[in-house]
């Protein structure tokens, strides 16, 4: 789950990590009036979106005068901006964080991941701030340090004695940078982070450390016990449909293909996406309809594939397992009554139930082919397609 | 015939196997809750010795003909248990697994799905202490011997009892290996599917090593997704030291960059995870690669002929 900058913001002076004062706007009038509080002279007017990369497109404006941030705050507010992480469509901005200003004198990365393979969770710093860490992995691997944290032991001053002397900190900077190491992994692992990012810290002219951005990621599955972090969800930010699908249960991601899927488990689901291309065709969506699907939530699931105007056939692929197959033909046919299905319908069942599954749909009158196998599958539905 | 037959029978009873067979004695934590009861139902109706469960607070109770206990310690010494089987939801599965880990049940296969990741990450802290206990999962289907034992939620009847090996981080894709293998005929060993997580209790190349040492595997399936380097550790790993046949097959090829499908791991994060990089990987490490999950057995079976290995069950 993401969160905005200011809303990570909000957290990371919760745990002692500096930032800048900010306000927060929905309106223009309102960035104004936060940057005339926040007073000074110079301001930053910054998009608030779940994508990064929003300098170049447009999204961070340096305001030198309150009416330069009126003029930048109309130019941001409601636009629409493509980076690199909003895909062509790109986000629409809904909300500004107008900033003070601060004077750079370097710039430096620090975040934490969950490191897969030796299932620790990792310290990354790198004296190329600014840019995005995952180029700088790419083009200079060397350029950034790893730190393991051990479980048990959590975070310890050695810790930050490596990470300071990999940034080329003197003492009095390497002090004041061990608060920002010690909070972020204190807000990453209390919080249930899965990222936590901030890009860049930079180093004041006056010798201040800052978190000039912030980033923040949070493991979906932990957000039961952190209600107040859960509230932060931005649902604006997320495809509707996707959304939608999340209330029942169901896992979807919309694509830009013509062939709908509904498929159980997620790797069958992915796994038919990649036959589906093999095949010359290509998928309008991923959809998981989980194990413990019922009746309705297959209906709900048939709904959300048809909303999408570019699905000119459906394939449903099912390997029951905990899904029964009887409930997936009884979820196909009440939704094909209740839509009155247009497009070709082609069906692949197989394991538990898988007789009784194919007999409601055989009796149902519905025009369903069945598939015998995964290729077959594939193959008749890409045919459907193309009207063959 | 008859002598084959015999024979048959003969090698049926000795067959060996990973992880679990016919003298694995079963407890499910959180065996009174509804999936629970239902797959401890399917597991003994497959045949597997159930032989208690945990439900904490229903310490001293029968359940559907089980033992219930408060702990995992007393069903252990109460049972003989040495394998456990957690249905326990995501709050308290971790805490679950920790306290098998304390009872040192050497497999702990743990199905529940939305464990969080932090706590995982505890667990696998326990686990590089206590090497002689094997956790599967989280969120998997189980592992099953055909035949012999059955611990997980997998259709049972989709098996055929043979020596062919199974490792998959899906669930629904193992399966379907299954079913393109159970028929055309060809038996399997042992199906294992080790979760779709970022942090799990067994990876790839430790499966492996199981099935190479096992003289009743011949061959092997491996089905990887997108995301990480599990696959591409394994593969590496089998270059060297594998001295049976191997397919591969990695999920997500179609999938889009930065897009989450459904698995947590599944996350396309830089270029060396997706599913080509890894294909390309898997080829070089002389792995049979299967480009389309419909053809998981047809290319065993080619891979298995360019060793000259007379596929038998």
């Amino acid at each position: 789950m993401n969160v905005h900058e200011y809303q990570a913001k909000d957290l990371m002076r919760k745990f002692g990590i500096k930032v800048l004062n900010g306000a927060v706007a929905k309106t223009v009038d309102e960035a104004v009036a936060g940057a005339t509080k926040l007073g000074g002279k110079v301001w930053v007017v910054k998009a608030q979106i779940h994508a990064g990369g929003r300098g170049k497109a447009g999204g961070v404006k340096l305001a030198k005068s309150l009416d330069e941030v009126k003029k930048y705050a109309s130019e941001i507010l409601h636009s629409t901006l493509v980076t690199h992480q909003t895909g062509p469509e790109g986000k629409k901005v809904n909300t500004l964080l107008i900033e003070e200003g601060c004077n750079i004198a370097k710039e430096f990365y620090l975040g934490i991941v969950l490191d897969r393979n030796s299932s620790k969770v990792t310290f990354m710093a790198s004296k190329e701030g600014g840019v995005e860490i995952e180029e700088v992995a790419h083009k200079n691997p060397e350029a950034i340090v790893k730190v393991p944290v051990e479980p048990g032991a959590g975070y310890q001053p050695y810790i930050g004695r490596i990470l300071s002397n990999a940034l080329g900190l003197d003492a009095a900077q390497s002090k004041e940078a061990d608060a920002f190491y010690k909070g972020l992994y204190k807000l990453y692992v209390e919080s249930d982070c899965s990222i936590a990012e901030i890009n860049p810290l930079v180093l004041t002219g006056d010798n201040q450390m800052i978190a000039l951005d912030a980033k923040l990621n949070f493991d979906e599955n932990a957000m039961f016990r952190h209600p107040e972090i859960a509230a932060y969800r931005d649902l604006t930010e997320e495809s509707a449909k996707e959304v939608e699908a999340s209330k029942y249960g169901l896992s979807y991601i919309e694509l830009d293909g013509n062939i709908g899927c509904l498929v159980n488990g997620a790797g069958l689901a992915m796994a038919t996406l990649d036959i589906i291309k093999l095949h010359g065709g290509n998928a309008a969506n991923f959809l998981d309809v989980g194990g413990g699907a019922t009746k309705e939530a297959v209906e709900q699931a048939f709904r959300i594939i048809l909303s999408d105007p570019n699905v000119k056939a459906i394939l449903v692929n099912i390997f029951g397992g905990i899904m029964k197959c009887d409930i997936i033909a009884e979820g196909v046919i009440a939704a094909a009554k209740a839509v009155s299905l247009k497009v070709p319908l082609v069906v692949r069942l197989e394991g538990t139930n898988v007789e009784l599954g194919k007999k409601i749909l055989n009796e149902s009158g519905l025009a369903i082919t069945a598939a015998g196998d995964l290729g077959d599958a594939a193959k008749k539905v890409v045919a459907a397609t193309k009207g063959v | 015939m008859q002598l084959k037959k015999l024979l048959q029978q003969q090698r049926e009873f000795n067959r060996m196997a990973i992880m679990i067979d016919k003298n694995t004695r079963l407890i499910t934590i959180g065996i009174t809750g509804k999936q629970g009861t239902f797959h401890t139902k399917q597991s003994e109706a497959y045949g597997t010795k159930v032989v208690g469960g945990v439900t904490p607070g229903k310490g001293g109770t029968v359940h559907e003909g089980w033992p219930v206990f408060n702990t995992v310690k007393e069903a252990v010494k109460k049972t003989q248990a040495n394998a456990a089987m957690v249905f326990v939801p995501p709050p308290f599965a971790a805490d679950a697994i920790l306290e098998c880990i304390e009872a040192k049940l050497p497999v702990i296969i743990t199905i529940t799905e939305g464990i969080p990741i932090l706590d995982m990450v505890k667990v696998k802290d326990a686990l590089f202490r206590n090497p002689e206990v094997r956790l599967i999962g989280p969120n998997c289907p189980g592992v099953i011997t055909p035949g012999q034992c059955k611990i997980g939620i997998m259709p049972g009847h989709i098996h055929l009892p043979g020596r062919i090996g199974i490792i998959s981080r899906s669930g629904t894709l193992t399966y379907e290996a299954v079913g393109q293998l159970t028929a055309r005929g060809i038996g399997q060993s042992t199906c294992v599917g080790i979760g779709g997580d970022p942090v799990n209790g067994t990876n790839f190349i430790d499966v492996l090593e199981m099935f190479n040492k096992d003289p009743d595997t011949d061959g092997v399936i491996m089905i990887g997704e997108i995301g990480g380097s599990a696959e591409t550790d394994a593969a590496r790993w089998i270059q060297k030291n594998m001295k049976k046949p191997v397919v591969g097959f990695i999920a997500g090829a179609a999938a889009p960059k930065g897009k989450r499908m459904g698995h947590a791991g599944a996350l396309i994060s830089g270029e060396d995870d997706t599913a080509a990089a890894k294909f390309k990987v898997l080829e070089e490490c002389g792995i049979t690669v299967a480009k389309s999950p419909a053809d998981l057995a047809s290319k065993l079976e080619e891979a298995m002929k360019a060793k000259n290995i007379t596929i038998r069950n």
